[in-house]
């Protein structure tokens, strides 16, 4: 018997429009988890480095979490896997909302999609029975219209949607998956749906899911929400209101926006705006979000409210939202709230990532502005920005003249226009954008997170371990106090001795030892969270969150009966990380594509730099170029990668033998 | 207070506003009542459903109530807030016009408990898990208000009635009571 995942992957394949249940490998479970890691697993066997991201074979994967739809809170993921469009490389990105647990209860731990649809379709999966139907008359409709119009066809309000609008349809590279309050957005995957022509994939499910220890693992939820409840009423001191709390940032709930406008950059990822923030933006935008917000909205299984139900005409939910969302339109065409939540509507129907979008939209406007893009590539635009946002929204979804340009992202639209462009899009990592963020003393901590995290998205990284010292010894005494989350009492003792100013302060320390063991902790919780399918939002991303390193094992062992300790947990964690690895060192990636945005500080130590690299890679058992060493795939048994490596010429055959 | 003939009730205060859609009830309610206790969970046996339409910003959490065997003729719509709410919305029984409150396996009907168990439990748990607190519990004392004995005509219609439904007993009643007149 198999317990908390249901043993079975449902494969599709559109170019025959034929579909198979099929027993999944419970070894794979046992080295790989779930989720993220056996969606790694998956790719590595089927989708070789020759596979181009709008090929027929390469697979779009819709993964649940190994705890997916258990009854231990905000365990709601799928993780959403393929060769991205943008970067080329292995992506996964991770949505919350009620998919996932459907999914489970409907007889299946993952949809593997590969082919392509001779016409657009729908996948309709009804506990376990399964159809591929007819979608072209949903062509060019929004992402929440299909996913309504669909549980109308179907004639159940209880059927849970994952859709593509017009930019995943006409291949956006930056086009998004939606499901109701919740997306898979980064990375393009909503362009691998559009390019197998798949609309939309329903489901609906009414069967068990077990678990292997059941008053066990039912003591450690109901510690979980005890501890959450604690955590809601005590907020840490004297940190920004956004981190202080559970979930994810709460910008639904937050109106002090005082931090995002005036620390992170507007346009392109250009202004600060210092002094932004005036007692007047304050009352106006609070109205702007009070008058729009309908009602605060969790996923499935989680009692935070991180997103939120936006009304902007006379609907009473036009969409919804979550996170930082709320201010990438506003502060990429340098608008206000009102404007920012109105186009975020368009945006989510259309279904484009809300970072990458308004930065490529802000991209077009300053080549305009810099003369190197013209009148001529933007017929009959508007002259304020935020008609020019709208104008540029339609053109890119429907890839419209020059829209079909920005559609591939600020670095694809750059190598085709030429002509300096590439200076432009200088806010990517991998061809990704960033977050608009611009700093100016090196952090050694971020410096490898931006670099190294293959989530390439600094949120996916980041988390348990403060991002600035605090001011004083005492307030540092009181934080580390109850911190039962770290690995060890190092980190308590790096965080103390941490300084804003003066010798022990950024870019020197933490020490590049330090920094190697802060990084790898951080990363190590996200890749259990998404292997697991738990929102990162109470493990990985806040501080001190109610899941972590020392009670996962248990947590994961009661739900799904795998044996598991500490040290095991740490180890199946280094396995899919370093799997996940070598599929994208399997597709060139190399030291050369692990570097931060060039400007993303001022004040850069190419020494210091270069040595963080190198300590890092030996730390995580790669060689200087960031390849995993054969002893390294040994000792995780992933040895039939070090095959492959050698087989390849990516390790030679001495190297690998040593 | 304590009401000479009353009784106490158990009752849930539902406040929709509250309500975040997260399903968390579901969730444990199915949990708690599968058999080995906490062994499974599933929403389709859950004794609360979140009765929800995102677009329609409803999210509406109903309780299993009395099985009927018939569903009923009319419908009505209610619209409160500007939210439009189907009638079966607010309806807790389990019912052949829908799938809710059923045993997916048996189609049994569901019915919820208040988690009444042995040992007690302080509150049912989809209250201690709505962290929310759109479910609230409540005890009240109310006064007895004993149903009068039925009569052997009652008991038989009601027995037709569980069968045909009632409209069907009330237009066959309706036209026999006209025929024994005219006779």
């Amino acid at each position: 018997m198999r317990y908390a995942e249901t043993g079975f992957n449902l494969e599709v394949d559109l170019t025959r429009g034929s579909f198979e249940r099929v027993t999944t490998d419970a070894r794979h479970t046992e080295q790989f988890l779930g989720g993220l890691g056996t969606n790694a697993r998956l790719m590595w066997d089927r989708v070789g480095p020759e596979v181009e991201p709008f090929s027929p074979d390469n697979l779009l994967v819709f993964g649940t979490g190994l705890l997916t739809g258990s009854p231990a809170p905000a365990t709601n993921r799928t993780i959403v896997s393929a060769i991205s469009p943008q970067t080329k490389l292995f992506a996964f990105s991770m949505m919350g909302g009620f998919f996932g647990a459907e999914l489970k209860h409907a007889g299946f731990d993952k949809v593997v999609v590969r082919g392509k649809a001779p016409e657009l379709v729908y996948l309709w999966i009804d506990d376990g029975k399964v159809e591929i139907r007819d979608a072209k008359h949903f062509r060019g409709l929004g992402t929440l219209e299909t996913a309504e119009l669909i549980r109308r066809e179907l004639g159940d309000s209880m059927v849970q949607v994952a859709s593509i609008g017009l930019a995943g349809e006409n291949r956006v590279f930056f086009a998004s998956i939606e499901q109701g309050r919740s997306s898979a957005s980064r990375q393009g995957l909503g362009a691998i749906m559009g390019d197998k022509n798949l609309k939309a994939i329903a489901v609906r499910g009414r069967q068990d899911l077990n678990v292997a220890r059941p008053a066990e693992f039912m003591g450690y939820c109901n510690d979980a929400l005890k501890y959450i409840e604690l955590r809601e009423k005590n907020p840490i001191p004297g940190v920004m209101p956004i981190v202080a709390g559970l979930g994810s940032p709460q910008e639904m709930r937050v109106h002090d926006e005082q931090w995002h406008t005036e620390n992170f950059v507007w346009g392109n990822a250009r202004h600060r705006r210092k002094g932004f923030w005036t007692k007047e933006i304050h009352e106006k935008w609070t109205g702007t979000m009070e008058h729009m917000r309908t009602r605060l909205l969790s996923c499935h299984n989680c009692p935070l409210k991180c997103g939120a139900a936006i009304s902007v005409d006379t609907r009473i939910c036009s969409y919804m939202m979550k996170c930082f969302s709320k201010l990438t339109y506003t502060m990429g065409a340098m608008s206000d709230l009102d404007f920012g939540l109105k186009i975020a509507q368009k945006a989510t129907e259309h279904g484009v990532d809300a970072f990458s979008a308004p930065q490529t939209m802000a991209f077009a406007i300053e080549l305009y502005e810099a003369g190197i893009l013209t009148d001529a590539d933007f017929p009959g635009w508007p002259k304020e920005p935020e008609g020019r946002f709208y104008w540029l929204l339609d053109h890119i979804v429907r890839r419209e003249g020059i829209g079909d340009v920005l559609a591939d992202g600020t670095y694809g639209a750059a190598e085709r226009i030429g002509k300096g462009a590439m200076a432009f899009a200088h806010n990517n990592i991998k061809r990704h954008e960033q977050l608009p963020l611009k700093l100016g003393m090196l952090n050694p901590i971020y410096f490898l997170m931006y670099s190294t995290g293959e989530k390439i998205n600094i949120t996916q990284i980041e988390g348990n371990f403060p991002q600035t010292p605090f001011a004083t010894r005492a307030e540092r005494e009181a934080f580390v106090k109850e911190w039962e989350h770290v690995p060890d009492e190092r980190f308590k003792q790096w965080f103390l001795d941490w300084e804003l100013r003066g010798e022990k302060s950024i870019p020197n320390y933490p020490t590049v030892e330090a920094t190697c063991e802060i990084v790898h902790w951080q990363e190590m919780m996200h890749y259990i969270d998404d292997s697991v399918g738990v929102c990162a939002g109470l493990s990985s991303f806040p501080l001190k969150p109610p899941y972590h390193i020392h009670n996962w094992p248990r947590i994961i062992s009661a739900g799904s009966g795998l044996t598991l300790d500490e040290e095991s947990l740490k180890h199946t964690t280094r396995r899919i990380r370093t799997l996940v690895r070598a599929l994208n060192i399997r597709r060139g990636m190399r030291r050369k594509d692990d570097k931060p945005p060039d400007d993303h500080w001022k004040n850069r130590f190419p020494e210091l730099e270069k040595k963080l690299l190198d300590a890092y890679y030996e730390f995580k058992g790669w060689n200087s170029d960031g390849v995993p060493t054969r002893e390294t795939l040994h000792e995780l048994d992933l040895d039939f990668v070090a095959d492959e490596f050698v087989q390849k010429g990516i390790l030679k055959a001495e190297e690998a033998a040593a | 207070m304590n009401l000479s003939n009353g009784r106490t009730i158990k009752t849930i205060r539902i406040d929709v506003a509250k309500c975040n859609g997260c399903r968390a009830c579901e969730v444990i309610c199915a949990s708690f009542h599968a058999k080995p206790r906490y062994s499974s969970t599933n929403p389709a046996r859950s004794r609360i459903r979140v009765i929800r339409d995102q677009v329609a910003d409803i999210y509406l959490p109903v309780y299993a109530g009395k099985y009927t065997a018939a569903e009923c003729a009319g419908r009505d719509k209610y619209v409160i807030d500007g939210r439009e709410y189907d009638e079966c919305a607010f309806c807790r029984a389990s019912c052949p016009s829908r799938d809710i409150f059923k045993e997916p396996d048996s189609d049994l009907p569901l019915k919820c408990d208040m988690c009444e168990s042995d040992p007690t439990v302080k509150e049912p748990w989809c209250v201690q898990w709505c962290l929310a607190e759109a479910l609230v519990f409540e005890e009240r004392q109310v006064a007895e208000d004993k149903a009068p004995a039925l009569d052997d005509v009652d008991i038989g219609l009601t027995a037709l009635a569980n069968t045909h439904g009632w409209p069907k007993v009330l237009d066959a009643v309706g036209r026999m009571g006209g025929t024994e007149k005219k006779g």
